[in-house]
């Protein structure tokens, strides 16, 4: 019974199978802006790889330029003040660092109020907007979206950040006319719909830093894309190296598990 | 019930005696993984993907525990709290990335345990109860991962919510009040997360429950093996313990190495970038795609793209999807070939690879998006895989001649050894 | 147990050897478990978002002579206390071989302030909050704290005098950072 039921259901399924095959065109509709769309470009950092260390002079550099330039428009929710230690900044440096922040918000004691405070290592970087719709509002109905997990929440990650960064330009001539980028847009070959609406970010010499390093748009932007490496994924060098001891001590393990299992099975022909 | 030259249990301690008349548990486990259980001397490696298979489930269900000792089930803070998790939370990072990459790990080893029951026929009589236990654990799974893939609420988290108690409202009728029933709310929010919490933490348990089931069911005849052919005597078994559970052991050496690898060097690799963007109701990502283990599945629902018959194809795909596994429910009595094992079976090993590669053409569409040639190769590979269970099966059990066969497990071992030695001296 | 299925007897170093991998195996499996449960177990400690909270800065500014403040540092309650010159006194007339737990007002206040009495307000008894920090409530027989779970009398230096508290009320680490402004933790 089972058999003879299951042949109809069977075909049943491929009739209708056949009959979706022969009603699917077999040609894509073609889609004009897969031709100006670029894969992003390759940035090497330090994190990379199976043995991964943060450079921090670098990171610092990234923080600066995010604190000089990003926020201005983007928030760094996850991240706390005292977790930039990881960067290398002493608990005073990080103090004051939070202190030279007069934005956060808080109650008046006195009358209730909503006011703002100086920040305190427990804190997190502040949001530019107190809100998505007072972000939209100042911007042109975009959403500057948060940058924390970026590198983690964008296909290509870092490569992606870097090269979003250092791609703005201006649109191939043979760009046809509905790819143009409509005012208030920008076009930049890296961004999924080639036109975004955030304006290029990064001018030569636009932070200085304390190090005298290089400070052009591509070194701004490497430096920029390393820090949010670590904002979005603050724990990788320790779990790389955590990784390594288990995967060497298992090794071991296996082995000797292989070696047990080889002798108790010794005189058993299987 | 075992086989009568089965070791007895006899304890010696007097605790152990004291323990075995009052609640006779070290008896039970003596007996069902200990050296009261006799077991094919043959088994190969595919035989560890069952221990390996428990192994995963203790390793989610203990993380998991956890877990949920800091994460929010609140659509306000459930995002947040998973950040927590990774970020604040004492070694909380290496807790989450092995709950997530120990799912993957659980789907791996199931499907090789499942593929190998197809390849050496271990649904056939008479462990059909044993197979018929597994499909029910194997929905289960789905349904638990499906379900805690939601908790963390990012954008694919919400819009896989979305996309699968979509499926219900493809019923006619009743499907759109059972869409919301389960929501709990016209789209996934805070009643349909909070739910999906509680049941992500039931249903492991249920697991675990039919698990129990599935093991009885299966010490009853006694564990299958490569050659297909019953156990006769003593000489064709040894005790569970210790041949098979060093050899398990080692086995959980290599699936932890793999575990550790994925864990620790490349924990996002098998998730999705999406992910880590908070739920937004608004906007829809520009790919959604489930998690790799449903990409075939996912492929089969696409795949159905006409309107066939007085059903429309929304409908089509979900009942197709559903039917590629409820179908595994009828295998025992779709395969009427008497012989278990394909490696006596010629042309049913053609077709399991077949198979297998099929499987694994659906699920690269799954993964890919609804463009060509994709829909193409899905709905070839959707028409294929129900021709193979419902069509070429049943048929090729019919007319198949096997190959001949050794007369008992020891006999094909010692021809095996024979054949190694000749080719060893020529 | 590798010996019991042993055929070829009486190798007696080829037994131990074979032995000495099973254990070393079975060892190694124990030692990877009890590296895993520590994470397990360290989960549950404080994580670092609570730690980083672990200091309070207070001001102390408005509080007149013979009141106190209630505020939270590591969300238990602290009592900040602006002793009178006759509080102070009664305490330092008791004599330390009447308390249970013997210490001067001294030892509990910081050297020139010892008019700011800065104490937990978590009873050491079974952990309620006692009473006579806020303007009005019970202060007890001895005019410090009084905790109505189970009636422990605190005296003006915060010293337990009488009920089933074993301890005075405890003093956490703090500093003076101003004389207005006392960081607590």
């Amino acid at each position: 019974m089972v058999r003879p039921l299951g042949f109809l259901v069977g075909l049943g399924f491929i009739a209708a199978l056949l009959c979706a095959i022969f009603t699917t065109p077999l040609t894509n509709e073609p889609n004009a802006s897969h031709a100006f769309h670029k894969e992003p470009k390759h940035l090497a950092l330090s994190s990379d790889g199976l043995l991964p260390h943060w450079d921090k002079a670098k990171l610092q550099r990234g923080m600066q330029v995010y604190k000089e330039v990003c926020s201005a428009c983007h928030s760094l929710n996850l991240v706390a003040f005292r977790d930039i230690a990881d960067l290398g900044y002493s608990e005073g440096q990080i103090k004051s660092f939070a202190k030279s922040y007069d934005t956060i918000p808080s109650i008046n004691p006195d009358t209730g109020e909503p006011s703002t405070r100086t920040g305190l290592p427990s804190d997190h970087f502040p949001a530019p907007y107190a809100n998505e719709t007072a972000a939209r509002a100042a911007n042109n109905n975009a959403l500057p979206p948060d940058l924390s997990l970026i590198t983690k929440a964008r296909e290509g990650g870092k490569n992606y950040v870097y090269s979003l960064l250092t791609g703005f330009q201006n649109p191939p001539a043979n760009l046809p006319k509905e790819l143009q980028p409509p005012t208030g847009l920008h076009f930049n070959p890296y961004f999924a719909n080639l036109n975004l609406a955030m304006a290029p970010p990064l001018h030569d010499g636009q932070v200085t830093f304390a190090d005298g390093s290089p400070n052009d748009v591509k070194a701004m932007a490497s430096d920029v894309a390393a820090f949010l490496v670590w904002t979005a994924e603050p724990k990788l060098v320790k779990r790389h190296q955590v990784g390594w001891a288990a995967f060497i001590f298992l090794l071991i393990f296996t082995g000797l598990t292989y070696m047990s299992y080889r002798n108790i099975w010794a005189d058993k022909k299987h | 019930m075992s086989f009568p030259w089965a070791k007895p249990y006899e304890p010696q301690h007097p605790l152990m005696k004291w323990m075995d008349e009052k609640l006779p548990i070290p008896r039970l486990v003596y007996n069902a993984t200990g050296p009261g259980y006799p077991v094919p001397r043959n088994l190969n490696y595919f035989w560890n993907f069952g221990v390996l298979a428990g192994a995963a489930l203790v390793i989610q269900i203990v993380t998991g525990i956890v877990l949920a000792m800091h994460y929010a089930a609140n659509a306000g803070v459930a995002f947040n709290s998973v950040e927590h998790i990774m970020r604040d939370v004492n070694a909380g990072w290496f807790i989450r990335y092995a709950h997530m990459n120990g799912a993957s790990m659980f789907f791996i080893v199931v499907y090789l345990h499942i593929f190998r029951g197809l390849y050496y026929g271990s649904y056939k009589a008479p462990r059909e109860m044993v197979w018929l236990l597994g499909v029910v654990i194997f929905l289960l799974m789905m349904a638990t991962a499906f379900m805690g893939y939601v908790l963390p609420w990012g954008q694919m988290s919400f819009w896989g919510a979305q996309v699968i108690t979509g499926f219900f409202s493809a019923i006619p009728v009743v499907g759109d009040p059972i869409r919301v029933w389960l929501l709990g709310g016209f789209a996934p929010d805070n009643a349909a997360l909070n739910r999906f919490f509680s049941l992500h933490y039931l249903l492991p348990f249920v697991i675990a429950g039919v698990i129990i089931l599935h093991i009885w069911a299966l010490h009853i005849p006694g564990s299958s093996n490569p050659t297909g052919i019953e156990v006769k005597d003593e000489q064709d078994t040894v005790p569970f313990h210790p041949y098979y559970t060093a050899k398990d052991g080692f086995g959980v050496g290599v699936f932890l190495l793999v575990f550790v690898a994925l864990t620790f060097f490349s924990p996002n690799l098998l998730g999705h970038a999406d992910n880590y963007i908070p739920a937004n109701p608004l906007s829809t990502p520009a790919h959604i795609v489930p998690e790799w283990y449903f990409w075939p599945f996912y492929a089969i629902l696409r795949a159905f793209t006409f309107n066939f018959l007085w059903i429309d194809a929304k409908l089509w795909g979900v009942i197709a999807m559903f039917a590629a596994i409820a179908l595994l429910f009828f295998l025992p009595w779709l395969d009427s070939s008497p012989v278990k094992s394909s490696n006596y079976r010629p042309l049913n090993r053609i077709f399991f690879w077949l198979l297998v590669l099929d499987v694994f053409v659906l699920g690269w569409c799954g993964k890919s998006p609804a463009e060509q040639p994709y829909v193409f190769l899905s709905q070839f590979c959707a028409a294929y895989y129900f021709a193979h269970f419902l069509i070429i099966l049943p048929i090729i059990s019919r007319i198949e001649r096997p190959l001949p066969m050794p007369n008992s497990i020891t006999e094909a071992v010692l021809a095996k050894h024979a054949d190694d030695k000749s080719a060893a001296t020529a | 147990m590798a010996s019991e299925t042993e055929t070829t007897a009486g190798i007696e170093d080829g037994v131990r050897r074979r032995d000495f991998i099973n254990i070393a195996a079975v060892s190694f499996a124990g030692v990877g478990a009890a590296a895993v449960v520590l994470p397990l177990v360290n989960q549950m400690n404080p994580s670092a978002d609570v730690l980083a909270l672990s200091s309070t800065e207070i001001d102390i500014s408005a509080i007149q002579p013979g009141q106190a403040i209630k505020t939270s540092w590591r969300k238990q309650p602290v009592f900040v206390r602006n002793l009178t010159p006759v509080e102070i006194a009664e305490a330092k007339k008791v004599p330390l071989s009447e308390l249970r737990d013997p210490q001067t007002i001294d030892e509990r206040t910081k050297p020139g302030k010892e008019n700011w009495l800065i104490t937990l307000g978590v009873c050491t008894h079974l952990g309620c909050v006692p009473l006579g920090a806020a303007e009005g409530e019970n202060r007890g027989d001895y005019g410090g704290y009084f905790c109505p779970c189970h009636g422990s009398h605190y005296d003006t230096a915060a010293r337990i005098r009488k009920g089933p508290a074993p301890k005075n009320l405890a003093v956490p680490p703090y500093e003076f950072n101003s004389d207005t402004v006392v960081t607590i933790g």
